[in-house]
């Protein structure tokens, strides 16, 4: 029986965050294309983050969620919603993948949201509205974006790519939702349309004066007014702007103090799409404190305003993956060849080693979801053995008991690496490919791709954890695979 | 109790094709090649042969299924045939299956032969193919090289060697396999080499440079087995028979259970002690004259010697270095090349170490023969050390 009702409102319980490691130095991408548009050098300050080969939108959000779910029980989400404009699948529903593979109960409530760059505050004003969730129940709302740019474009600067979760529950909340409004407008300064690449913009002076922006001052103030706050009763602004000036600019327009705005983490990590809101918002819970508010805005299409309060049960709240420790964990890249090969917009030639075919069996696929996606091994209930793939004769030859293996998930827990390599031969985006097996310390064996040991010493020995990325991609029939591959601990 | 096969089988004749880059021949032809110089030696005709058995393991890129190829290149009269598939041991497979049938008393003369032709890719390297609806969802992108240099990791981290002087023993596998390899005209790989050159080599998977890793070579070997009896009735002389056919194949154990190092392979060394036991050798130190190991890779060749026994847990790599295995050492190793320059062709592989056994023992290995080898052991792995078949067999004089 659960004590808390559902009378109580909904509110933030945790929260996560998942930069590539990649940040590609905006000089590099400049000073390339200076021959053809040297304009492009007035924005050529700081770092984009950016997917290595292995990732995108799914593994992003799979990452960003497991980080929320740190501080939280994953067996107590009922319900996950996926927001992103770069979602792999179009008919597939990506946020099955990300449930599965976050370690969340099998068959729940999920659903993927898109079409806009305020598809992150959208699902974040929907869970919080959400009436059928269960008292002890929580929510995920998760937002990943990797979207591409044409090569030469302000885009390929401005851009980034990321995740962020919020984890929502009635059970010690970090912070609420004082209130909300939201207001659509088909206002076309940039789109994308089904079976394009890359985003068409208008002039983005247009844009600035006339857009989404532009129609917040009014909302903002009947906002604050409904919440009987004034606007110095706002301690921090959270706008998905390009800049700090610009988003300076917004925030004074609205009768803010510019003083207040959050770093927009253009600088830092780009713009994440649909992913930034929630990963502004998740940086300023991060340095708020108890009692604080903070304003939200998501724009894209008309906007999303929201307000929240910090609660006392901030003060407690430790995030394992926040957003800090992702903006810290990035690695400067200099390699604009290897960034346009990773982005998918130069064509290497790749050898006949890599025709391999890559045709997936989906009945094979579906019979061991458990395995590969969520990466259960079994675990012997005879003898306690755990091990990968789980099968239905026990591996222990001491033992050799049949159909006695339980469902035990491996991601989470950390491992030692028993043997490794780093082959030149076998075919791989990101050549060398490294692997080899790892040992789990409370049991189990994996034999697996080992990435992200830049910066870490990969030996025999090493402590190792697992991360959810893209396999390979079968690029005949369009269909991308995930496993796990070991990284740092 | 069984008694196993011992001296139940002879080796009537046994031919060899040529190894290497074959383009101008099919898998077909070198078969043939093969088994015309087997006939010869045999003193036979087709006709007497009673049943066959194929071993390879590309089929894809080779003959294609099924054992028709065999019976359809060889003319054999709608003999029955089976095609044999084990990895790199298929070769040793098909032996198994040829001199199973002669000990059974199934028929009196039965041939085995393994070929492969691996060159038909269109790269280098052995060819690229799927593990398994299943394994294929999850396992990484592997090469050979890459699944066999993991060896050389857990080595260095069980033992404590310096990783130098194990690049140097590996070095010292390949320049004694050149060397050796140097003196056989049928060889795929013929120029010797220094260990500067070993050490210096283009990094295929870390440890293993290009010098660290056998030929990838088209060819056909090819045995015909009889009873001793009919053997010495055609005049066979010295009759050279079968000690031991022993294969050891993986339970899981190696990828699944925790309860492998990753130095070593267990196979080998389960398969080499049901061998010993099966020749009724109790010293194989002194016994055995000359070894064929499964060399695919050097670093392979050198935990090979610690799972055979020949060397002890550890000391390969001084052994190595000492010459030990060296053509003139005690324990002479790949003297025909091994798979490193003989050629590698998977699966003639296991027949081709019994073919230069075979002629060690009758004093036919012309520039390249030792003295007195009454006993061979051939070491055959398919696979890879974390999921492999290791076959061990043993052949020699019935006197």
């Amino acid at each position: 029986m659960t004590t808390t009702s559902t009378d109580r409102p909904l509110g933030i319980t945790g929260f996560g965050a998942w930069l590539p490691r990649r940040r590609m130095e905006r000089k590099v991408i400049a000073t390339a294309h200076k021959w053809f548009n040297p304009a492009l050098m007035a924005g050529a300050g700081g770092t984009r983050s950016h997917c290595s080969w292995d990732e995108d939108s799914v593994t992003m959000a799979v990452a960003a969620a497991r980080a929320a779910l740190a501080s939280g029980d994953p067996g107590k989400v009922a319900a996950l919603s996926l927001a992103s404009t770069t979602l792999p699948f179009l008919d597939r529903q990506n946020a099955t993948i990300v449930a599965e593979a976050s370690g969340l109960r099998p068959r729940i409530r999920t659903q993927d949201v898109g079409g806009s760059l305020r598809a992150g505050t959208g699902a974040l004003i929907a869970a919080f509205q959400d009436g059928a969730l269960e008292g002890g129940d929580a929510s995920l709302v998760v937002a990943a974006d990797a979207r591409r740019a044409r090569p030469g474009s302000p885009d390929e600067l401005a851009f980034g790519h990321g995740a962020a979760a919020i984890l929502l529950g009635r059970e010690r909340p970090i912070a609420t939702l004082l209130g909300w409004t939201s207001e659509s407008d088909d206002f076309v300064d940039h789109y994308r349309s089904e079976g394009r690449d890359f985003d068409y913009r208008w002039e983005e002076r247009w844009a600035r004066d006339e857009g989404p922006a532009g129609r917040l001052p009014a909302a903002v103030a009947a906002l604050l007014d409904r919440l009987s706050l004034t606007p110095d009763g706002i301690d921090r602004i959270a706008l998905p702007a390009a800049s700090a000036r610009e988003a300076q600019r917004i925030a004074k327009s609205c009768g803010l103090d510019p003083a207040r705005v959050a770093d927009p983490l253009d600088q830092a990590c780009g713009h994440l799409g649909a992913a930034h809101a929630p990963l502004l918002l998740a940086h300023c819970l991060e340095q708020a404190r108890p009692g604080e508010t903070i304003l939200l805005a998501g724009l894209g299409q008309g906007f999303d305003l929201l307000v929240l309060q910090a609660t006392e049960a901030l003060a407690d709240y430790r995030s394992a993956g926040a957003v800090g420790a992702a903006l810290g964990a990035g690695r400067s890249d200099e390699n604009y060849l290897r960034f346009l090969a990773f982005e998918g917009t130069l064509e290497l030639e790749t050898g006949i080693r890599a025709e391999a075919d890559l045709k997936t069996a989906h009945s094979v696929a579906y019979r061991s979801h458990g395995a590969l996606t969520g990466l259960q091994a079994g675990r012997c209930t005879a003898c306690g053995t755990v091990q990968f793939p789980p099968e239905r004769v026990c591996v222990n030859r001491n033992c050799g008991a049949v159909d006695s293996q339980e469902p035990y998930p491996l991601a989470g827990r950390t491992a030692r690496v028993v043997s490794l390599t780093a082959d030149r031969l076998a075919y791989y985006p990101d050549p060398p490919v490294r692997y080899g097996l790892v040992e789990f310390e409370e049991g189990g064996r994996l034999l697996v791709e080992f990435v992200e040991w830049e910066g870490a010493e990969l030996k025999v020995g090493a402590r190792a954890g697992v991360a959810f990325r893209i396999k390979d991609r079968d690029e005949q029939r369009g269909f991308r695979r995930y496993f796990w591959k070991a990284v740092p601990a | 109790m069984a008694k196993g096969i011992r001296d139940k089988v002879a080796i009537l004749g046994m031919g060899c094709s040529r190894f290497g880059e074959r383009w101008s021949d099919s898998a077909e032809d070198l078969m043939v090649e093969a088994f015309q110089e087997a006939l010869a030696d045999a003193g036979i005709g087709v006709g007497e042969i009673g049943a066959a058995w194929l071993g390879t393991s590309y089929e894809e890129i080779g003959v294609g299924k099924s054992a028709i190829p065999l019976a359809s290149a060889l003319r054999l009269p709608n003999l029955p045939v089976t095609r044999v598939e084990n990895l790199c041991a298929s070769g040793s497979e098909a032996v198994r299956g040829a001199a199973y049938a002669v000990a059974a008393g199934a028929c009196d003369i039965a041939l085995a032969l393994g070929v492969e032709k691996l060159k038909d890719t269109g790269y280098g390297g052995l060819p690229v193919r799927t593990r398994g609806a299943f394994n294929d969802l999850w396992m990484p992108s592997m090469s050979a090289p890459g699944l066999f240099a993991q060896l050389a990791s857990a080595y260095v981290a069980k033992h404590g060697v310096d990783a130098h002087d194990l690049k140097r023993a590996m070095a010292h596998v390949s320049v004694k396999s050149h060397r050796n390899g140097a003196l056989n005209e049928k060889a795929h790989l013929r120029r010797e080499i220094t260990e500067e050159q070993v050490l210096k080599a283009p990094t295929v998977a870390e440890p293993l440079g290009v010098f660290d890793c056998c030929g990838v070579s088209d060819g056909a070997a090819c045995a015909i087995v009889t009873t001793p009896e009919i053997a010495a009735s055609l005049g066979k002389s010295p009759l050279v028979t079968i000690k031991a056919l022993q294969i050891a194949a993986s339970d899981g154990s190696e990828l699944s259970h925790n309860t492998w190092d990753g130095a070593s392979v267990a196979n080998t060394r389960i398969a080499a002690q049901r061998a010993f036991q099966e020749a009724g050798v109790s010293d194989p130190q002194s016994e055995i004259g000359a070894i064929e190991v499964h060399d695919c890779f050097s670093i392979t060749e050198l935990v090979t010697m610690e799972d055979l026994g020949f060397s002890r847990e550890g000391r390969a790599v001084q052994d190595i270095l000492d010459g030990r295995y060296d053509h003139d050492g005690a324990v002479p190793c790949q003297i025909d090349g091994g798979l490193k320059c003989f050629g590698h062709p998977i699966g003639a592989s296991g027949i081709r170490m019994l073919y230069e056994l075979y002629l060690q023992i009758q004093g036919r290995a012309g520039p390249r023969q030792l003295r007195d080898v009454r006993l061979g052991l051939t070491h055959n792995l398919g696979g890879a050390p974390l999921s492999n078949v290791a076959s061990v067999n043993i052949i020699g004089r019935l006197d």
